[in-house]
Formats: structure tokens, sequence, C-alpha cells
């Protein structure tokens, strides 16, 4: 394709071509203190959805080699949204090197707390709450969890903040590189968070997962313990590939939930969470 | 009748709290059993067994003494629909 793009996100190598410049450039700047891979596991294609519509109304159709069927086409002003949403879509239904779970990640002193929820739970804002009081950011999406080792290995892609989430994480990291505003898209409006120089340079250390948690945002303070059965049952329904995995999966995965304590935390705002947070980590 | 159960190579088992999950080789497919599917499941891999057979030898074995014949064969079709058990 006539613009390229290659990154590594942790262990992760991608390659972005795209019919337009404007994505390929966001990207460039957005991920310019990133490495490059030596072979990208995944390939993303930005093509327009008709050759005319490379001017005319400018629509993206997203390509790759692994896709969902109902992924509709984004205008180019969303070119990154595109982006970023095809790169997780290959790593997500693709990824097999890794068992993934839908989860936010953050470590301190080589110790993992895994965050995980629907979307909207506040994974990427409680991540980035906590990034910016100095945990080590790994990821607000995925958290690759290795088969062999039991690590989880860091994935700090730009992170992805949906509406009000945009100036909570903005007032709490002000000097944070930010990409453009996205309004209007199927999400709301997104914008994308340069996660900080700690976590960019500390992509290639893994931690051990030390806390799992379910956060609930909207509701009173409240915390109750999961046991593993439940926490294996939610975490298979919270893995992407856990199917895919098969032996592997299972093994990752029951290790996982016997070896990490888990809590159910429900919250009513981000200062609240984090005071939660912190006292459960200082107990686990 | 008789069932029988997959052989302890063909399952994967760890234990959580009160279940117990599979991992079903032939299949792939995930199972978590509570007591007494998880018991069943043992009894009938080492040997296949028939309703009163199973049922005396969980008694004997697992202490779960309030198992009756027909909860017996609910649990037992149970089984052979998720592909754990097999009738003979």
């Amino acid at each position: 394709m006539r613009h390229q793009f290659t990154v590594r996100i942790g262990p992760i190598g991608f390659r972005v071509g795209s019919d337009w410049a404007a994505p390929i450039a966001a990207l460039q700047d957005l991920y310019r203190y990133y490495p490059s891979p030596n072979l990208p596991d995944f390939t993303v294609r930005l093509e327009a959805t008709h050759w005319w519509r490379r001017w005319l109304r400018p629509s993206i159709r997203i390509g790759g080699d692994y896709m969902l069927p109902e992924a509709a086409p984004l205008p180019l002003g969303f070119g990154l949204l595109a982006a970023e949403m095809a790169m997780n879509l290959q790593l997500a239904l693709g990824g097999r090197r890794y068992l993934l779970l839908h989860a936010a990640c953050v470590a301190r002193d080589g110790e993992a707390l895994l965050l995980t929820g629907e979307s909207g739970a506040g994974k990427s804002t409680l991540a980035t709450l906590l990034a910016a009081r100095g945990w080590r950011f790994l990821s607000d999406e995925f958290a690759l969890i290795d088969p062999e080792t039991g690590l989880v290995h860091p994935f700090p892609r730009l992170i992805s903040l949906k509406n009000a989430a945009i100036a909570t994480a903005i007032a709490a990291r002000p000097d944070a590189k930010l990409g453009p505003l996205l309004v209007g898209t199927p999400k709301g409006d997104i914008r994308h968070m340069v996660p900080d120089a700690l976590a960019v340079g500390a992509m290639d250390e893994p931690a051990r997962p030390a806390l799992l948690l379910y956060p609930r945002h909207g509701f009173a303070a409240e915390k109750r313990g999961v046991p593993p059965a439940e926490s294996f049952v939610r975490l298979t329904q919270a893995s992407t590939n856990y199917v895919a995995m098969g032996e592997a999966g299972f093994t990752a995965l029951t290790r996982l939930v016997r070896a990490v304590p888990a809590q159910a935390i429900d919250y009513p705002d981000g200062a609240t969470a984090i005071d939660q947070v912190e006292a459960l980590w200082r107990t686990r | 009748m008789r069932y029988r159960a997959p052989d302890a190579a063909a399952l994967l088992t760890a234990e959580l709290d009160a279940f117990t999950a599979i991992f079903h080789r032939p299949s792939g497919i995930t199972h978590l059993l509570a007591s007494p599917a998880r018991e069943i499941l043992a009894l009938l891999g080492e040997e296949p067994l028939d309703g009163d057979m199973l049922l005396a030898r969980l008694a004997d074995r697992y202490d779960v003494a309030d198992a009756t014949r027909d909860a017996l064969a609910a649990r037992l079709d149970e089984l052979v629909v998720a592909g754990l058990v097999e009738p003979l």
C-alpha cells in the first residue's frame, strides 16, 4: 500500500498499510518513541471502500488477517481509531503466543495488578490514574499471559480514553502527549493518550500477576472476595483467545486463578477506587 | 446400561475451590464440575459401571450417601450430553 508504518508494542509487532497519509502520520507521531519490529506479527490495511472514496467523502475499510464481518467503515477523520481498532482485533483474534485477557494492567516492584471488566468499567481510567501515582503502566486493554511462565507481558498501546475519562486522565497527566479529539465515533468521543516514558521504556519487562480486580464504576464503594472458580469463569469470558489456545490456555488460566487473589470492587469515582486499590494491594 | 468415562490421560483437571475445572483433550472443551459429577467421572474413568454399581461406589468411596438412583441418572445424562461420559 502507498503509506506504511511499523511498530512494536511489547512483544507484538504490527505493520499498518494505508491508502491515505494522514492516519500513518498520526501513528508515526504518537508512537515515535516505540521500536520497530524485526518481523511484524500482524498486518493491518486501511483501505478506501471504493477507489474514488480515497478523495470523495473518504471512507476507511479495515483489512487484515482476522476480521469481524460486521465491522463498519469509518470516515477518514477517524483514521487513527480505525488503525487502533484493527491492530487490537488482529491481536485479539489471531494472538496465539499469549493467553489474552481483556484487562488493564499496572505493576509495582515487578508485581502486576490486573483490572478486568466490561467496557465502561473504567479499566483505562484506573490504569492511567494509577500510572500517574507511580505504578508502571503495562496496558489499558490486554494482559498478555505467557503460558510457559505465567508472567504478564506489557502491551502499552496508546491509551484509548472515552467520553468523561478523557478529562479525568488529562487532569491526572497534564503533560501527556495526546492524539486528536475524535468526536462522535461509534463509541462516543475518543482521545488517545501516549503512555508515559516508564511504560514505553520497560515494555520488554514482564511482571508476575499478584492481584486480580473486577472493578465496577457507578456504585457505592464495596468489595467482595472472588473465589477461584468464579474468577476462572469470568476470565474465560474476558479472554479473546481462550478457546483457540486449547490446553495451554486452560493450564495458564487455572494456574493464574489459583495463584492470584481476586476481589470485585464497586466504586463511585476514581479517587475512591485508587484508595480501594492501594488498600487491597497492601493486604493482598 | 453401563457407562464409561475417558481415561485420565484424556483429561486435564484443576481443583478450584468447590469445583473442578476439566479440559477434555479430545474435544478441546472446558467443563466446570461440582460434586458429585466429578466423583462420577473419576469412578467411570477407572472402569465402566452400571447405575447400581456406581451408586454403591459413590457411597463407599466418596461418602455420597444421599444420592438417589433418579438423581444419579440425571447427573449421568448431563455428563453424556456434555460428552464426558459414554453409554456402552
